[in-house]
C-alpha cells in the first residue's frame, strides 16, 4: 500500500536531492538584480532541509540549518519561497517556519520586506500554490490596499486559497444583487461557481440557484462518476471481508456469475442522480449488515494524464485503477465528506478500470446504515477531469 | 538564635510557597495530568469582568488548553475552511499581546467531527521546547521563541493513522520521552519520541479502535510509567522502551481519561474504577469500582484525597479516592467537554459548553457554587492554571482570570 494523501513524495534518494539542490540554485541565478544578495551558504541550508524524509530522518541537520537560515537577510526570502516547490511536505514546513522566522526579525528591526520580488513570485503560476499564497500574506503586512485589489486576478488561480478570495468577492456582490434583480444575481452566481474550488462555496452558490429556482449541474461540475457497475453481496463476517480478496479481485469479468454471500451474484448497473454523487449500494441490496460489494466503471481519458480520484465514504473501502491497487482504508462510520480521501494517480489515455470495493460491517445503530460512496475525478486544484465517455445528465436520473 | 531559626524557616517557607504559587501548566490538565495543581492559594474564586486579565483573540479553531511557561502562553489552533493551516500561538503573560506565532501545512487529513476541531490534543513542554500535536498528526518541536526544532508528519509515515471523526489525544513526557497515542479504527499505534530529533524511540501496535483519551503519569515502585487507555482496558508501560508492565482488560471509556495520584490509578471503567500497579505484572490490584457513578466527557479530577467529576447529566460528585464512597453530588449547569480544574483554594473550576464559567467551593460538607460568569462562546477546552490565574480558551478568544488586573 503506498502513501497518498499528498501529492508530493518525499525525496530521498540522492537523485531526488540532486534535483532538489539544482532547482535551489537556480532560483539564487533569478534573484532580481539590484536587491541584496541572499545569505551566504543558503542554497546548502536550504538543500538540508530538503533532505528531511519519513520517521524523522534528517530533523537533526534539518534543526541546525534552520538556526543559521533564520538569521538571513530579507533578501533570502525569494530563494526561501522558490525552494518550497520541489519539496516534500515536511520540507515544505520547515520552509515556511524559516521563512516566517526571518521575516519577524525583519519587521522587528525595521528592515524592509522586497514587495517587488514577492509580487513577481506571487504572480510566477509555475510556482507552489501554498507559497505563493504565503507571500501573498506577505505583501498583505506590507501593502494591503495594493495587494488587497490584486485578489479579482486570482479568479483563475491555481492556488485554490487565492482563488477562494476572488470568489468571495463575487459571492458578495451576487448577494447585493439578489436585492434588485435575480437574473443579474445569477449571472454573477454562474460566474462565482465556474471559478469556484472549494465545496463550502459551491454548496452555498447551489443553495442559492435553488432558491432562484434555477438548475445546476453539480454532478458535472465536480467530476462525480455517476453510472456504475455494481456485484454482490459477499460476505463481510466479524469485518474479515476487507482482508478477503473475492472472486471480482481476482477475475474482473463483467459478464461472470460469482458465489456471493448467500446466492450467485452477478453485475448490474447502479446509476445516481444525487446532485453530489452519492452511490447508495442499499438501494440495490437492501440494508444489509456484514457484507462486501463491488463498484466497477470504466473511465475514458482523451489522454494520458496525472488527476485525482477523490473518495468520501464511511464504509471500509479499497481502490484499484487499472488493477493496480491505490489505497484502502478499514474504518468504518466515522463520518464522510466530498474529497475526503485524495488520491493522485496517472490515467492513460483510452479506458481505464476503476474498481471499488466497499465493506459494511455489523453495526446496528441508525447512524451506521449507510453503505454508499462518491468518487470523483479532478485535478490538484479540484477542477473536475470528465470522461469522453461521460453520459449525458439525464441519463444519469 | 532563636530569631535566626524563626528568619531562616520564614524564608524557607516563603520560597517553598513561592515556588508552589509559580507552579506552571505544562500539559493536559496540569503537571499531574489531574487536574489538581498544587499552591495557587491566591487564585481568584470569583470570575467575572473585575477579574478577567484580559482577553487576547485567536485566529483559528482550537480546543486544547493553554500553556504557561515563564512570561508566556501559548496555544495551538487551525484555521482555513478545511483547518489545514496549523498554528502555533505565543502571548505575553502580562497583557495578552501576541508575541510570535508559527503556521505550518497540515500533512495529514483535517476531517473531523463539525464539534471537535483540528488543534484538539493540549500541547505539552519540558521548559525548553513545546511539543504540538494536531488531529492530522502533525507534530511539531519549537523552542520558546518560536524556533523550530523538528516535525513529523505521522499521517505520512503511517497513511491510515487518523480518524475520520478526528483525533484528541494529548501528548505527554515521561523519562524524557515525548508519549502520543494515535489510536483509531484502522492503524492504530502509542509511539514514543525522541524530544531533541523526534525520531521513534518506541512503536506498539495498539487496539483498532477509534479512541480520544490522553496518555497519563503515575508511580510504580518509585518510576514514572504510563499508562495507556482505550476500550479494550488500560496497559501500564515504561515511557522510554514502550514495554508492557502491566495490563488491565476490563475495559475503559473513550472519551474521558484516567487520572493517577501516586501509584493509584482512577479509570473511567464500568462506571469507575481504582487500581494499583502489580510490581509482578498481569493484572492490577482493584482497589475499588462503583457501577453507578460514570463520568462523562470530562475526565475526573482528583485533589487529594477526594475524586471529582461530572456525569452526563451534570451532577458533580465528590467520592473519596480510597473508597470510591460518595461524599457529596451537586447538580451544575451543564454539560461539560472540558475537564475541571483545581489547585490550593479550596475552589473547582469549571466551563460547561455554552461558556459558563462555574466556580464551586469545596470546604464545606457539600459544594457549593459560590460564582458564575457567562463568556458567551462555545467552550470545549480544560482550562489551565498558573502563578494564581486562570485560563481558558474557545475558538475565538484566550483569556485570562486573575485577583487584580495586571
Amino acid at each position: 500500500m503506498q502513501l497518498m494523501l499528498v501529492t508530493i513524495s518525499i525525496p530521498v534518494s540522492i537523485t531526488q536531492m540532486r534535483k532538489c539542490l539544482l532547482i535551489t540554485f537556480c532560483a539564487f541565478a533569478l534573484t532580481p538584480a539590484g536587491q541584496a544578495e541572499p545569505s551566504p551558504g543558503l542554497p546548502e541550508q536550504i538543500a538540508i532541509i530538503q533532505a528531511v524524509g519519513t520517521e524523522g530522518m534528517g530533523n537533526k541537520e534539518a534543526a541546525a540549518a534552520f538556526q543559521k537560515l533564520s538569521h538571513a537577510e530579507p533578501s533570502s526570502l525569494l530563494p526561501l519561497l522558490k525552494a518550497v516547490e520541489p519539496s516534500n511536505a515536511i520540507a515544505r514546513n520547515w520552509l515556511r517556519s524559516a521563512i516566517e522566522v526571518i521575516v519577524e526579525r525583519a519587521t522587528t528591526e525595521g528592515r524592509p520586506l522586497p514587495l517587488d520580488a514577492l509580487r513577481d513570485f506571487l504572480n510566477d503560476r509555475e510556482q507552489s500554490p501554498e507559497a505563493r499564497r504565503l507571500a501573498f500574506e506577505l505583501m498583505l503586512t506590507i501593502d494591503r490596499d495594493t495587494t488587497e485589489g490584486m485578489i479579482p486576478s486570482f479568479i483563475d488561480d491555481p492556488s485554490n486559497e487565492l482563488r477562494r478570495d476572488a470568489v468571495s468577492q463575487i459571492l458578495v456582490r451576487a448577494k447585493k444583487q439578489l436585492a434588485d434583480s435575480d437574473e443579474a444575481a445569477a449571472q454573477t452566481y454562474r460566474q462565482a461557481l465556474d471559478a469556484a474550488r472549494d465545496v463550502d462555496q459551491i454548496q452555498e452558490i447551489a443553495k442559492a440557484f435553488t432558491e432562484m429556482g434555477l438548475e445546476i449541474d453539480l454532478q458535472k461540475h465536480f467530476g462525480f462518476l455517476t453510472n456504475w457497475k455494481v456485484v454482490g453481496p459477499f460476505h463481510n463476517l466479524e469485518r474479515a471481508g476487507f482482508a478477503e480478496r473475492f472472486a471480482p479481485e481476482e477475475n474482473l469479468k463483467l459478464d461472470a456469475t460469482y458465489t456471493g454471500k448467500e446466492s450467485e451474484v452477478t453485475w448490474q448497473p447502479l446509476s445516481t442522480s444525487d446532485p453530489y454523487g452519492k452511490v447508495d449500494l442499499n438501494k440495490p441490496y437492501g440494508k444489509l449488515k456484514e457484507v462486501t460489494a463491488y463498484a466497477y466503471h470504466e473511465f475514458d481519458s482523451g489522454k494520458t494524464q496525472e488527476v485525482e480520484l477523490r473518495l468520501g465514504c464511511k464504509n471500509a473501502w479499497k481502490l484499484w485503477l487499472n488493477g493496480e491497487l491505490v489505497f484502502g482504508r478499514d474504518e468504518y462510520h466515522r463520518g464522510q465528506r466530498i474529497d475526503q480521501y485524495k488520491m493522485p494517480v496517472t490515467l492513460q489515455k483510452g479506458l481505464n478500470s476503476i474498481l471499488l470495493k466497499l465493506c459494511q460491517n455489523e453495526q446496528k445503530q441508525d447512524w451506521t446504515v449507510q453503505w454508499e460512496f462518491q468518487l470523483r475525478v479532478c485535478d490538484s486544484t479540484g477542477t473536475a477531469v470528465l470522461a469522453t465517455n461521460r453520459p449525458a445528465p439525464n441519463s444519469s436520473k | 538564635m532563636n530569631t535566626l531559626i524563626t528568619s531562616t524557616t520564614t524564608v524557607i517557607l516563603w520560597i517553598l510557597a513561592n515556588a508552589c504559587a509559580s507552579a506552571e501548566w505544562h500539559r493536559f490538565r496540569g503537571p499531574e495530568g489531574n487536574g489538581y495543581v498544587p499552591g495557587n492559594s491566591e487564585l481568584v474564586t470569583e470570575l467575572g469582568k473585575p477579574t478577567t486579565a484580559w482577553t487576547a483573540p485567536l485566529p483559528g479553531r482550537g480546543l486544547g488548553s493553554a500553556i504557561i511557561i515563564g512570561d508566556k502562553v501559548f496555544v495551538s489552533a487551525a484555521s482555513g475552511p478545511e483547518q489545514n493551516k496549523l498554528l502555533i500561538l505565543c502571548f505575553s503573560d502580562r497583557d495578552g499581546s501576541e508575541l510570535w506565532r508559527r503556521s505550518f501545512w497540515a500533512t495529514g487529513r483535517t476531517m473531523c467531527h463539525k464539534k471537535t476541531c483540528v488543534a484538539a490534543p493540549t500541547p505539552t513542554t519540558d521548559g525548553k521546547y513545546l511539543y504540538v500535536l494536531w488531529s492530522s498528526n502533525d507534530l511539531v518541536a519549537v523552542d520558546l521563541e518560536g524556533n523550530l526544532k523538528w516535525m513529523r508528519g505521522l499521517t505520512l509515515d503511517y497513511p491510515n493513522a487518523s480518524n475520520s471523526l478526528g483525533m484528541s489525544s494529548s501528548p505527554i513526557i515521561a523519562d524524557n520521552t515525548l508519549v502520543a497515542q494515535v489510536e483509531n479504527d484502522s492503524e492504530s499505534f502509542a509511539a514514543g519520541f525522541d524530544l531533541q530529533t523526534g525520531v521513534n524511540r518506541w512503536k506498539i501496535d495498539r487496539p483498532k479502535m477509534a479512541n480520544w483519551t490522553s496518555p497519563v503519569t503515575m508511580q510504580m515502585d518509585g518510576k514514572v510509567i504510563v499508562a495507556l487507555q482505550s476500550g479494550k482496558g488500560v496497559m501500564g508501560i515504561s515511557p522510554s522502551t514502550g514495554s508492557k508492565l502491566w495490563n488491565f482488560s476490563n475495559g475503559a471509556a473513550t472519551i474521558p481519561s484516567g487520572a493517577a495520584a501516586g501509584d493509584t490509578l482512577i479509570i473511567p471503567s464500568r462506571g469507575i474504577t481504582a487500581v494499583k500497579p502489580n510490581p509482578l505484572g498481569g493484572e492490577p490490584v482493584s482497589l475499588w469500582n462503583q457501577k453507578t457513578q460514570k463520568p462523562a466527557t470530562a475526565s475526573p479530577l482528583i485533589m487529594e484525597d477526594v475524586i471529582y467529576f461530572t456525569n452526563s447529566a451534570g451532577v458533580l460528585t465528590a467520592a473519596d479516592r480510597k473508597t470510591g464512597k460518595r461524599l457529596w453530588r451537586i447538580r451544575m449547569k451543564g454539560p461539560f467537554s472540558g475537564s475541571p480544574v483545581a489547585c490550593q483554594n479550596g475552589h473547582l473550576y469549571f466551563f460547561n459548553e455554552e461558556g459558563l464559567g462555574q466556580v464551586v467551593n469545596i470546604t464545606g460538607d457539600i459544594g457549593e457554587v459560590v460564582s458564575e460568569f457567562d463568556l458567551g462562546e462555545t467552550i470545549l477546552a480544560t482550562p489551565s492554571i498558573s502563578r494564581n490565574s486562570l485560563y481558558v480558551r474557545s475558538d475565538q478568544t484566550l483569556w485570562k482570570f486573575s485577583a487584580k488586573k495586571e
